[in-house]
């Protein structure tokens, strides 16, 4: 009997001991925490997307509390959970401008081949190919999908023109696809923006003619019209600057070859001209 | 005591009597946590400190216990000493080498429930080892823990990038026959003696 009770003699002063001694350190090696931290994580959408150049939602939430990012450093986040960061950190944050992923081709099949690409179903690898994959555009959509993968909110498809379409609706402008092109055809544009440019090529006019039936050829009507001097012909392809663009459509009506569309009307994709 | 003993125990928790290999102690940290090369070694280190700890701590209880005539209440009560233990020495790391402690991560209260630091304790009971010899016995028991980690990691990235595994081996049956092989290979450490 005494040894039964020794042994819960020991066992529990032990335990009282070690439990006190636990609760005494907790208390002196205390390291406090800024609550905002777990507030900001809260509302951050927690997909650990990267977006926003930290190592996931975790590391960006201590960033913003700790005033080493802005509070709209996510991507991601919309409007209203960018002001309830603001809120939380005590600034107020200015009206951003909503920006979503394009992808700068229309052309995809409509470009013609150079050879017939059986292999993998990846961008990158078709691109390891000699002639560097099967188009004969050298800036057109492969539509192997390396940019469908790349897409955590499922935002990016291919359309019946073997060309990669961005949701308008859900992209978040994370900005992976941009990274998984390899042809680097998406870019961002604001997403009020109406008149979007859909061609890359930086061939010579006659040849991007031969090479797509959807190509910018570089004939300058588009920059002769436009009445704010917003778009500009670099490298022999048109280039819309956002900031003084005013979606009149002008250049819409004019461009020969239809690769400016406008985003808003019945094709988001270039119609077929002299197919 | 002199150095050869201490060499001699050294040298025998390392490769001879190896936690792992030999001894299979400690084999879930060893399956869970050796995906990675950089994670294993944390581990690893994280493992090497706790043992050594603990058979610091542990050597002045078990003379109680023994004073006491109470050595059935040994496992017990390591056990209680070691969770106190860890549990202690994170918080003494978040607060005062905050870089070591992120270094650590969640490696250290996994240890809590690691087998390998539980049977140091013992082990040192068992061996009738006196305090300098036991915590050398829990420092170097690590240093074998982290060898064969670091090993078993390096071994596991390669399997999972460039070898040709058959579907039906992918992960963890391959993962459990490589561990095999390795124990293999260590026994052949066994005839070892110093001196």
């Amino acid at each position: 009997m005494t040894t039964v009770l020794y042994a819960v003699l020991v066992l529990g002063v032990l335990g009282l001991v070690f439990g006190g001694g636990l609760a005494v350190a907790s208390k002196v090696f205390e390291v406090k925490k800024d609550p905002r931290v777990e507030e900001i994580r809260a509302t951050l959408p927690g997909a650990n997307c990267g977006g926003c150049g930290f190592a996931g939602c975790d590391a960006c939430a201590t960033a913003i509390a700790t005033g080493k990012a802005p509070v709209n450093a996510c991507p991601v986040c919309s409007g209203e959970q960018t002001t309830h960061i603001a809120a939380i950190m005590g600034v107020e944050v200015e009206a951003t401008e909503r920006r979503v992923a394009f992808v700068k081709c229309a052309g995809g099949n409509r470009s013609n081949k150079k050879y017939e690409y059986i292999g993998i179903e990846d961008c990158v690898g078709a691109m390891k190919i000699a002639g560097n994959g099967p188009l004969e555009c050298a800036y057109g959509c492969l539509g192997f999908g390396s940019c469908v993968k790349a897409c955590a909110f499922g935002a990016l498809s291919i359309n019946q023109y073997g060309v990669a379409e961005v949701d308008r609706e859900k992209c978040t402008l994370c900005r992976k696809c941009m990274a998984a092109c390899p042809r680097h055809l998406i870019i961002e544009v604001p997403y009020a923006a109406d008149v979007m440019m859909r061609c890359s090529s930086k061939d010579k006019g006659a040849v991007s003619k031969k090479n797509c039936a959807v190509s910018c050829i570089g004939c300058k009507l588009c920059e002769k019209n436009c009445p704010s001097d917003a778009i500009h012909v670099v490298d022999s392809v048109a280039v819309i600057d956002y900031t003084k663009c005013t979606s009149c459509g002008t250049c819409v009506t004019k461009c020969p070859r239809k690769v400016l569309v406008n985003i808003h009307d019945d094709g988001k994709v270039a119609p077929v001209v002299n197919a | 005591m002199d150095w050869q003993t201490l060499l001699s125990i050294a040298l025998g928790a390392i490769l001879v009597n190896n936690f792992i290999l030999v001894q299979f102690l400690g084999i879930c940290p060893f399956m869970g946590v050796s995906k990675k090369m950089d994670t294993a070694v944390g581990m690893g280190f994280a493992v090497i400190f706790v043992m050594g700890l603990a058979s610091a701590l542990c050597y002045p209880v078990n003379l109680l216990l023994v004073k006491l005539d109470m050595e059935f209440m040994q496992t017990v009560t390591f056990i209680l000493v070691i969770a106190a233990l860890v549990q202690f020495v994170e918080m003494f790391l978040q607060k005062t080498i905050p870089s070591l402690y992120e270094a650590l991560g969640v490696y250290l209260p996994l240890i809590t429930t690691n087998c390998a630091v539980l049977g140091v304790v013992l082990l040192n009971v068992q061996n009738d080892y006196n305090f300098i010899e036991s915590v050398v016995y829990g420092l170097t028991g690590g240093v074998g823990f982290l060898l064969a980690i670091v090993l078993f990691a390096s071994i596991r990235e390669r399997l999972a990038f460039n070898a040709e595994t058959p579907k039906c081996f992918e992960g963890f049956p391959i993962a459990l026959i490589t561990a095999g092989l390795m124990a293999l290979a260590f026994s052949g450490f066994s005839g070892l003696q110093v001196f």
